[in-house]
């Protein structure tokens, strides 16, 4: 557990040290959204309807915009192999370093979308049920795009190879997440949905960096 | 037998045997220098040596125990410098090393570490303001700033001064008289008293096929 904590609070600082990353996630994800107006004309009531699934989707996208350098950096300056040979299990330090990842990308991205959600006119039901779909799902997120994130270290043009690998994985989130506000505005219970997304970040947490783990050994034999 | 050693061991990369049939034998105190021309694949046997690579046949054994069978022991043995040295830009010298030690111990050694290679006075400079030679001295600096008993360093006199040269050649012998082992792959005089060397020459492809 130690080894865990230490290589989390690295990668906090880290990412504090260089805070413009972790800004530039939640300045797209803000601008994604407020691209939606501007394309789809003001219409309240349009907005209303659709503003679950922009605010979901946008935040899919500034999610996985960050994953390319989960371990990219760490992987060429060569700090990823000595932290393979440190006597932490590499499972740990991949999860330690999601970890990181969604304390400076997930959370910021949760803090924003009520702004953006009054932006988007949704209805008041739907603002606890976003937050509660987003704290859910954004860590599950994290969780997925690691393995994808490991998968292509040392590829070439890295970043479109790992949203086509992906943004595929990220689907059922999308559509529980979606379905779990519009219910709640439709005011029907949200709470199916939200006990699905509780599932797959259940089986996501022991699954990903077990899976992470492995592609990062692999990446490493070479 | 050996503490540490290899047997039989063939390395498959890139499509072609780098080495087949290899052995190699430490025992606390030795040092093995690794001679061979290039792509003689003296950095893939230090790979396999610390578990990163795993020999297409053959076992990399300590005490009679294979290596991946507890690669976190293994690890907590070894201490490996690679062609990359790992700094990070943003932190400043004093916390790169804490950072390395501290996945060990509980960073006591740090500044000592700095001292025994000359680079205490850097402590508070970020990182990505340091010329290659200081940032190898960094990374050299891992070996003392944490306990390991086996160094595996390749080409660790890259980009290093004459007397960067000498504290490592200090740091070698003091780590030997503890009883420690190193191996080397390296063109540079490392003071290694009483090291065998391996040439890996002889251990090409046409000897495997």
């Amino acid at each position: 557990m130690s080894g865990f904590m230490h290589i989390l609070r690295r990668d906090l600082h880290l990412s504090m040290r260089q805070s413009m990353d972790s800004s530039m996630v939640v300045a797209f994800f803000i601008i994604a959204v407020v691209l939606f107006p501007f394309g789809v004309g003001p219409e309240p009531n349009i907005l209303a309807r659709i503003s679950s699934g922009v605010i979901l989707v946008a935040a899919l996208l500034a999610s996985m915009l960050s994953l390319e350098r989960l371990f990219q950096t760490d992987f060429e300056d060569g700090s990823l192999e000595l932290l393979a040979l440190e006597p932490v299990a590499l499972e740990i330090t991949v999860a330690a370093k999601i970890t990181a990842h969604w304390l400076t990308t997930g959370l910021p991205l949760i803090i924003a979308a009520p702004l953006l959600a009054v932006f988007m006119n949704m209805p008041a039901a739907g603002f606890p049920i976003l937050l509660a779909t987003l704290l859910l799902g954004t860590p599950t997120l994290s969780l997925i795009g690691a393995i994808g994130a490991a998968l292509v270290l040392g590829s070439r043009r890295g970043g479109v190879l790992l949203s086509l690998l992906v943004l595929p994985l990220y689907i059922p989130v999308l559509i529980f997440a979606v379905g779990a506000i519009d219910a709640a505005v439709g005011g029907l219970p949200s709470k199916p949905h939200l006990l699905i997304l509780s599932a797959l970040l259940v089986t996501t947490l022991p699954l990903c960096p077990w899976a992470g783990a492995a592609a990062v050994r692999q990446a490493l034999d070479t | 037998m050996p503490l540490f050693s290899g047997h039989d061991l063939t390395c498959f990369r890139g499509g072609r045997i780098v080495f087949g049939g290899l052995e190699f034998g430490f025992d606390p105190g030795d040092a093995l220098i690794l001679v061979g021309p290039n792509g003689s694949g003296k950095s893939s046997l230090l790979r396999l040596m610390t578990g990163l690579l795993r020999p297409l046949a053959g076992r990399v054994q300590w005490d009679g125990e294979d290596i991946a069978e507890e690669p976190e022991t293994h690890n907590r043995r070894v201490h490996y410098v690679g062609h990359l040295d790992a700094v990070k830009p943003a932190f400043t010298v004093a916390e790169n090393l804490t950072f390395w030690a501290g996945l060990r111990t509980n960073g006591e050694a740090v500044q000592p570490a700095l001292d025994a290679f000359g680079i205490r006075h850097l402590s508070e400079v970020p990182g990505r303001f340091l010329s290659a030679g200081q940032r190898r001295r960094l990374n050299l600096a891992r070996l003392k700033a944490s306990p390991g008993k086996l160094w595996l360093l390749d080409e660790p006199a890259t980009a290093l001064d004459s007397r960067a040269l000498e504290q490592l050649r200090a740091a070698v012998a003091s780590h030997r008289a503890d009883g420690g082992m190193v191996c080397a792959a390296t063109h540079a005089d490392l003071g290694l008293d009483g090291a065998s060397t391996l040439d890996l020459a002889g251990f090409g492809a046409k000897d495997a096929a």
